[in-house]
């Protein structure tokens, strides 16, 4: 089973990254964004044939080493 | 909203401090107003616990220009050119998330400097981890380490001296303590004091987020158990805009259109404003609609309280917003009107036109409470050690076993993430007692160093807080630098429990007495109360960098080994004190007993004669003796060389690990030229300096003689065990 | 001899190659990112540091300023460009050097004295230096890995453009000597017009033997030549 992890920072935390590629982009003449955020994105295979088993072990991933949980949120998708 | 008195709490407060607020504004505070007063307050900015002892630190001598009280303390190195420094802890954000928390520790600091008009030239940093099997060590360890580099590295100011120590006693609170060193003209130096009425309040730098809200709380505040719920208060580094920051504000302190200066530390705008208010006798008046918000719907209390980073308020001249500003829009930063000064004295915070705080500036300084906490000295437990008592070892298996040990490993591995050589000014990196730096196009340099030793101060205050001014004193005059000035950073556990506060309060009378001797003033420092878990506190661990001056810089001096057949000199008297040793802690794990003695007028004299040696250029190196002795300081002379050496067995002294394993103090080892041994021989003698003359360098082998005898290539690599296999 | 360099927001060895020029007699010019205009320059500098923080990537940022225009007209010219250390990044990243750089094998920063060897001395940039010659130089980046694909490989070369390679004091250029995991321990590489050199070491910290040494000097000097 097929899993996809976006991990983006928490929405009040600081992203100095997301900040300069934001303005950059205003620079380049692209007027109408309005903000963003950067993160990671994981894909990840499990071999699992019950879904709820397979989500429970891919949060477990997360909360163990993918996410810093500090300063980070994640969201998991099947694909 | 009521203020409860779990609200009071909650803030970090007692109900008696609470009583005390009622008091000063003769009415109930709002919930901002109770939240401004729990910043200024706590143990971090209004030092309640600490300004009784504090005040008797020397903070004078003819080399200080400003002392303890601004940003940072600063001295006069002779011309026109002026040495800014400061060290400042950041533990309690760097165990919740090690990256960020030492990150920001070192950007807080170096914008400390870069306040007072300095352009920052150095970073050190002492930082002390718990046991390296507990489980948290290593990745907090890793973290530290990159956070301290990442920042460093991107702003661009050399990382180039520090220590790191590993003891049990911070396994569950480690210490990240960053040091930040900077240049400045004599006639260019800028202070927190606001000065005249109406004048504009302007805010630079990053927007204001939801960052480390009641941050300056938690710094003072115990762990438990709970401390995960913390978490989100820590706030994220970013050190690119901290370098626009500083380039933005060394390029408008060109010219004079700042009044005053102050930094966005821990308690954010809050204190920067009460304190700048504060020392100019003003009142301060900000309309927080103008608060550049990094989220939406932000309220008071979160602009007031956030500690997001980078961000610095500066008291303006009439007619310099334009040029200013056309400044700060090239560095692409904010630079915004928040406010004005008033002559009210009292702090004013405006909101949606309304006022919505309003506290007098006295009551949240100078009215700040200030406790004489009881304390008392600990009674020390005498302990003789006996050899006889304990399992044989072979001095050869003794000096391996310390040269493998965490604490006493190589830490290249550290100060290799470290740029020690941007700005082309580092003569001398880490790695020897105290790094160099030249003063940009000129001939001469300083040298700092930072120290502790919390062995020596848990087992007694006293002597272990005089010890370590000696060391760092020691740790200069080794590179022929001539001392002028310490910061220190006081980390302790709980100030409330009674033997907690006699640790700082004896630790800070053994710092003063050295100080006062040595004419080594204290021009800026810190206190960290409440390191410690679940009422175990930590060793008390005073840090203490140190400033010299080398006034015409030749080829610089450290410790290693530079020839074949020159001497070896020991200054100072062995005495062989093994109490305390890292001998014993590292090999019978014992940690009984006193540390070794200081004696302040062989300490003055060694020093300043060893200085003088170093000045006629009749040292080839030189390096002090302290943790582990004289064969791990030989060890280290030997291993960062070409050559080893050969050292004769003691005369006097019979139990040879006393002689080659005992710490005693206010010795040096000094390599000099088999021609100029008379010469130094007849001024030692002249100086009343005791002194032996120990052996000499020689190819290839480290040796003690019919003792040991061990290539330099293996005992280097000995040295760089430890981390490879952890 | 005219030089410019380039300051981008982020950069910190921008002052160190300008003393470096000052002192080797170039008539040297500081030129922020945000100008249109470039001043009449024999050699321009892509100064080390972190451009915008090394956000996104390296240089990438940095890569779309105003002024890296001026710079690409100026190289398509003839002009000589030196882009150290995260001027490489930026060299990479403008397509002014083909490859790219990596993070280094050992995920960290290193900062230390390296050896490196001249492996080619027949351009502008070594002409000073002995053939086969180890110089002691100094590195410090998270991104020095230096990757690229088969075939421009093939063209560094066969076209002597590998300028210099990691080695160890003795000269050997293998895995051992090779501080971040660089193809072919590449430090330093030539676009195919010999006009454009991007390296990872720092040249300017070895211009002082008061600070480290004078390894440097000859990089330099070979364009004055």
């Amino acid at each position: 089973m097929k899993f996809s992890v976006t991990v983006t920072l928490k929405k009040d935390v600081l992203d100095p990254q997301g900040k300069v590629i934001k303005n950059t982009l205003n620079d380049m003449g692209i007027k109408n964004l309005n903000n963003l955020r950067q993160g990671k994105y994981f894909e990840i295979e499990v071999n699992e044939t019950n879904l709820t088993l397979a989500e429970k072990t891919v949060n477990e991933m997360c909360k163990k080493l993918l996410v810093n949980l500090i300063i980070e949120d994640y969201k998991i998708n099947k694909i | 909203m009521k203020i409860t008195d779990h609200i009071v709490e909650k803030h970090g407060l007692s109900l008696n401090e609470y009583k005390e607020i009622k008091r000063l504004l003769d009415r109930e505070p709002n919930l901002l107003e109770l939240g401004i007063f729990s910043a200024m307050w706590n143990e971090h900015c209004s030092y309640k616990s600490s300004k009784v002892h504090l005040k008797k630190l020397p903070t004078k001598g003819k080399q200080v220009i400003q002392g303890p009280g601004e940003n940072a303390g600063v001295i006069d190195i002779g011309d026109d050119d002026a040495i800014v420094f400061k060290i400042e802890s950041h533990n309690h954000p760097s165990f919740i998330e090690p990256y960020q928390g030492a990150a920001t520790g070192v950007g807080g600091i170096l914008r400390d400097v870069f306040t007072m008009g300095a352009r920052p030239i150095a970073l050190l940093n002492s930082i002390h981890f718990g046991s390296p099997k507990h489980f948290k060590t290593k990745s907090l360890l890793n973290g530290v380490v990159s956070g301290i580099g990442g920042y460093g590295n991107c702003i661009g100011v050399p990382t180039v001296g520090g220590e790191t120590k590993f003891n049990k006693t911070y396994n569950e609170n480690i210490l990240v303590n960053a040091m930040a060193v900077g240049h400045v003209k004599k006639n260019k130096i800028f202070y927190s004091k606001a000065k005249g009425i109406n004048k504009s309040v302007i805010y630079v730098g990053s927007k204001t987020g939801r960052d480390g809200i009641h941050g300056a709380s938690m710094a003072s505040a115990e762990f438990d158990e709970n401390s995960d719920e913390k978490k989100p208060t820590v706030q994220v580094g970013d050190p690119f805009t901290e370098k626009l920051l500083m380039e933005a504000c060394l390029e408008l302190m060109q010219d004079n259109s700042i009044i005053s200066i102050q930094d966005m530390g821990a308690a954010g705008l809050t204190s920067s404003s009460v304190e700048m208010a504060s020392k100019g006798g003003l009142g301060i008046e900000l309309d927080l609609d103008k608060i550049p918000c990094r989220e939406e719907n932000m309220t008071p209390y979160e602009m007031m309280l956030s500690e997001s980073q980078e961000r610095m308020l500066i008291i303006l001249e009439d007619g310099k917003h334009q040029k200013s500003k056309e400044i700060f829009d090239k560095w692409d930063l904010d630079f915004i009107k928040i406010g004005k000064t008033t002559s009210t004295n009292n702090l004013t915070l405006k909101f949606n036109k309304k006022i919505v705080g309003e506290i007098p500036i006295d009551a949240l300084s100078n009215q700040a409470p200030m406790y004489n906490r009881e304390w008392k000295s600990r009674k020390v437990s005498k302990f003789n050690f006996n050899f006889k008592d304990f399992k044989k070892i072979k001095l050869e298996d003794a000096l391996i076993k310390i040269l493998t040990s965490p604490n006493h490993s190589n830490k290249d591995w550290i100060t290799n993430q470290y740029d020690q050589s941007v700005m082309c000014d580092t003569v001398q990196k880490s790695g020897s007692d105290a790094a160099i730096l030249r003063i940009h196009n000129k001939d001469k340099a300083i040298a700092v160093s930072v120290d502790s030793s919390a062995n020596y101060c848990k087992s007694h205050p006293f002597s272990g807080g005089k010890q370590i001014v000696c060391e760092n004193w020691r740790n200069l005059i080794s590179v022929g630098a001539k001392p002028l000035a310490i910061t220190n950073c006081l980390n302790f556990g709980n100030p409330e429990n009674k033997e907690i506060m006699g640790e700082f309060a004896d630790c800070l009378e053994g710092i003063k007495l050295s100080c006062e001797f040595l004419k080594y003033p204290v021009v800026s420092g810190n206190v960290s109360f409440y390191n410690g878990t679940n009422k175990k506190n930590i060793y008390p661990t005073p840090v203490i960098g140190g400033v010299g001056l080398i006034r015409k810089l030749s080829k610089p001096l450290n410790h290693i080994f530079q020839k074949e057949q020159s001497n070896l000199i020991l200054i100072g008297k062995t005495f062989g004190h093994i109490e305390q040793s890292c001998f014993l802690k590292e090999i019978y794990s014992l940690d009984e007993g006193l540390p070794p003695e200081i004696n302040l007028l062989n300490e003055k004299n060694n020093g300043e004669c060893v200085l003088k040696l170093i000045e006629k250029k009749l040292v080839l190196s030189a390096h002090d003796v302290s943790d582990g002795g004289l064969l791990i300081a030989l060890a280290e002379m030997a291993m960062s060389s070409n050559y080893g050496a050969k050292i004769k067995k003691p005369k006097n002294l019979t139990n040879l690990f006393k002689y080659f394993f005992g710490e005693d103090q206010a010795r040096y080892i000094l390599e000099i030229e088999k021609k100029h041994c008379s010469k130094v021989e007849k001024i030692l003698k002249d100086n009343n300096i005791y002194y032996e003359n120990i052996g000499f360098t020689q190819k290839e082998y480290f040796e003690i003689e019919s003792e040991l005898k061990i290539s330099i290539k293996d005992l280097f690599k000995i040295n760089n065990q430890w981390y490879n296999n952890y | 001899m005219r030089s410019s360099v380039i300051v981008f927001p982020g950069s910190n060895c921008d002052r160190d190659i300008a003393v470096a020029l000052k002192k080797m007699q170039f008539k040297n010019q500081m030129v922020w990112h945000k100008e249109t205009v470039l001043p009449k320059s024999d050699l321009i500098v892509l100064p080390g540091g972190f451009s915008y923080g090394d956000y996104l990537r390296s240089g990438a940022i940095a890569g779309k300023s105003l002024i890296i225009e001026e710079v690409i007209k100026a190289a398509k010219a003839g002009c000589f460009i030196l882009g150290i250390c995260n001027g490489f990044q930026i060299l990479t990243e403008t397509g002014l050097l083909k490859g790219t750089l990596l993070r280094n094998k050992n995920l960290r920063f290193i900062n230390k004295d390296v050896q490196i060897k001249v492996i080619n001395n027949k351009t502008n940039f070594s002409n000073k230096y002995k053939k086969d010659q180890i110089l002691k130089i100094n590195i410090a980046h998270n991104e020095g890995n230096y990757f690229t694909d088969p075939s421009h490989l093939e063209e560094l070369r066969k076209e002597n453009l590998i300028i210099f390679k990691y080695c160890d004091v003795k000269g050997n250029i293998d895995e051992s000597s090779n501080p971040n995991g660089s193809l072919e321990n590449i430090a330093g590489i030539l676009n195919s017009n010999k006009n454009i050199l991007g390296m990872m070491p720092h040249p300017e910290r070895m211009t002082d033997e008061m600070i480290s040494n004078n390894d440097g000097i000859n990089l330099f000097s070979s364009l004055l030549n």
